[in-house]
């Protein structure tokens, strides 16, 4: 097989000619035209042919041509004795080849001359047809990729822990975002008998659906004999082998599995290839070590089980590569150290993710684009419990009720400029909602600007007090909410901007924050419980009247 | 935040015919002021009736960029001088539309139709 030229319809340009129809029409307008299927000629992109025909100045006789070259064979093969190029700006992109004149004498100059017109004014105009071509194929497959995308985010979504076990004495805190192209994170809380609870975080190589496969494969392997084997080890084996036979060749699985007893503080882990978990204690960090081969690798391997302890108020924090692993404009990786300290001080397994997601954006940047997904859990033991109660699973409320989907909930700190953080964390949160580009561009700018009236009107740009940010995702409508430590105190800015009093300098050419945001949502409520204020910006989603039969 | 410096770089027509361009880089807000200022200062030196701003490389403007915004085109207005702006993104011409920014600019698509539009008004 030839290789193609550059342009995928060159060889649609050839196959395009009928070379019988123009030897009629030139030279026996009378005979009724003779309509023969040539078979359509690749020309490889180191044919000299294509050099001779680029620069050639008009028709070319193939029988006088002296060319070391295959397409002019195939041309010969096929019958064709006269070939006119068809070159746009100094490309060829196409040939008009005619067969023997019927009459079998020779073409005439008045026949090149009208060739050689006819040439000149298709070249253009095949050119034209091709770009469109290619243009709508270039749409359709950038319609794919995007379509891929969402099967992909929805795969992954779905396999996600609708609840988070509510354990008395242990905070446990997750945050999954995945990446544009999404990759293959995962992470499970699985309840198990005798009130113990295993906990998964994992990593698929390779993205989009196929990830996604694996990934749900791996998920149910691991559920299905977690209550059953117990041992972390033991699980991660079983999974091992059931993964095997099915797993696609160069694919694999990291994954990091943990079984705590709440009562005593006891872990128990195994870990296939995946990232070392952290311990922060009080005096220092330590990484939970426990060696083994990735999953889908090989059968029968077997995996290095640990224990540890878990102590009053030591967090372990479980994580993919996301983070640690990601970039900045500089290229520069985030890596472990300042994962590490970034877990230093006092903080909760919640504020330690919100800790660890803010130093991550302000290494990356603003415009970053999140090149791989990005999955922590963070299992803090509290500080002040002792007590040795059996465990109770309250669960947090599922996802379905009233109160909407959490697509997020998160805090910065009022410091100046976070507002860019809360505007591209808010982002990645309605990813998934397949908004219009316009709509997200405007919740952008909104939540941009009431963060920053949180920070500094409300907070009075006091780092220590939190602008708390929720993206609720309710029936028919997104809301964001933004809270602020401001309680009943109103936002300074009762006077419409009026740009024509502005501009004479009879008003201050400040004072367009609320207005943009009312500008910006369907909506903007406000509320206050005296201590705390919480502006919410919401969004109308499609479908709305009838969202409960679309659920 | 790690955000890029924001910077206005004056810009004269190689023909001194065309209006003086400042292309404006990064994040419009309320820290733009002094440079856009001084960008300002310089592009009219010569003294050209209209100053053309180039927003192709701005991705965010908020309220306070807004406000620095309003406060050049009223110095502008003030001096008898115009104001134009191209490479807006949609999103940044919509905020310019309700804000009716617009009414006190004219707004082109880029800068080659800016040129094309203002030249008569500098020379």
């Amino acid at each position: 097989m030839t290789a193609r030229l550059s342009k995928q319809t060159f060889r649609r340009a050839i196959r395009r000619r009928k070379a019988d129809d123009i030897t009629s029409t030139i030279s026996e307008p009378e005979a009724a035209p003779r309509v023969a299927e040539t078979p359509s000629i690749d020309i490889a992109p180191n044919d000299p042919l294509i050099a001779y025909f680029s620069s050639a100045s008009g028709a070319v006789e193939i029988d006088r041509l002296e060319l070391d070259s295959p397409a002019l064979r195939e041309l010969r093969a096929a019958g064709v004795s006269l070939v006119a190029p068809l070159v746009s700006q100094g490309e060829l992109i196409g040939l008009l080849n005619l067969g023997p004149r019927l009459s079998e004498q020779e073409y005439s100059a008045d026949d090149r001359r009208l060739l050689n017109n006819l040439a000149a004014q298709a070249a253009p105009a095949v050119r034209v047809a091709q770009l469109v071509q290619q243009q709508e194929a270039e749409a359709r497959e950038h319609e794919r990729i995007e379509q891929e995308l969402r099967v992909a985010q929805l795969i992954q979504q779905q396999f996600l822990p609708k609840a988070i076990p509510n354990l008395p004495g242990w905070q446990i805190a997750a945050h999954y975002q995945p990446a544009r192209e999404v990759g293959g994170d995962f992470y499970d809380v699985i309840e198990l008998p005798g009130g113990l609870l295993g906990i998964v975080v994992g990593d698929v190589t390779d993205k989009g659906v196929p990830a996604a496969l694996v990934m749900a494969s791996t998920h149910s392997f691991l559920r299905a004999d977690a209550p059953r084997l117990i041992s972390p080890a033991a699980v991660l084996e079983r999974a091992n082998d059931l993964l095997c036979p099915s797993i696609p060749e160069q694919m694999f699985v990291t994954c990091l599995y943990a079984v705590l007893d709440p009562t005593s503080g006891r872990l128990q882990f195994a870990n296939a290839g995946h990232n070392l978990p952290y311990v922060r204690s009080a005096d220092g960090m330590r990484e939970l070590r426990a060696t083994g081969m990735p999953l889908g690798l090989m059968p029968g391997m077997r995996y290095e089980e640990k224990e540890t302890v878990l102590e009053p108020d030591e967090i372990m924090l479980l994580y993919s590569d996301g983070v640690v692993e990601g970039h900045n404009a500089e290229g520069e990786m985030f890596g472990f150290p300042r994962m590490a300290a970034a877990m230093l001080g006092d903080v909760n397994g919640r504020q330690l993710i919100d800790r660890l997601l803010t130093t991550f954006s302000r290494f990356s940047g603003p415009g970053h684009e999140q090149e791989d997904d990005i999955t922590l859990v963070a299992l803090h033991r509290s500080a002040t419990e002792r007590t040795a109660l059996a465990p109770r699973f309250e669960h947090e409320q599922p996802a379905s009720n009233g109160a909407g989907a959490v697509l997020a909930d998160f805090t910065v700190a009022s410091e100046e400029g976070n507002e860019m953080i809360a505007m591209q964390r808010v982002t990645e949160a309605i990813g998934a909602l397949d908004l219009a580009p316009a709509v997200v561009e405007k919740l952008r700018t909104a939540v941009s600007e009431a963060t920053m009236n949180a920070i500094e009107h409300g907070n009075q740009n006091r780092a220590e007090l939190p602008v708390q940010i929720r993206v609720l995702n309710r029936e028919g409508e997104l809301a964001v909410q933004i809270t602020d430590q401001g309680g009943d105190m109103e936002i300074p800015e009762t006077e419409d901007p009026d740009i024509d009093l502005k501009l004479a300098g009879l008003q201050t050419p400040r004072g367009w924050g609320l207005f943009l945001i009312e500008h910006m949502v369907d909506e903007m409520r406000r509320s206050s419980d005296g201590q705390q204020h919480t502006v919410e910006l919401i969004v109308y989603l499609k479908g709305r009247v009838d969202a409960d039969a679309a659920v | 935040m790690q955000t890029r410096q924001f910077e206005a770089t004056p810009r004269q027509q190689a023909d001194h015919r065309g209006a003086p361009v400042v292309d404006l880089h990064g994040n419009v807000n309320r820290d733009s002021e002094p440079a856009l200022t001084r960008a300002y200062d310089e592009a009219m030196s010569g003294g050209a009736e209209t100053l053309l701003l180039n927003f192709d490389d701005v991705h965010y403007i908020n309220s306070t960029g807004i406000a620095v915004i309003v406060g050049l085109v009223a110095r502008a207005r003030r001096e008898g001088r115009a104001i134009a702006v191209c490479g807006l993104t949609e999103h940044y011409r919509t905020i310019f539309e309700i804000t009716r920014l617009i009414d006190f600019m004219r707004v082109y698509p880029d800068e080659e139709s800016a040129l094309a539009g203002s030249a008569p008004a500098a020379t």
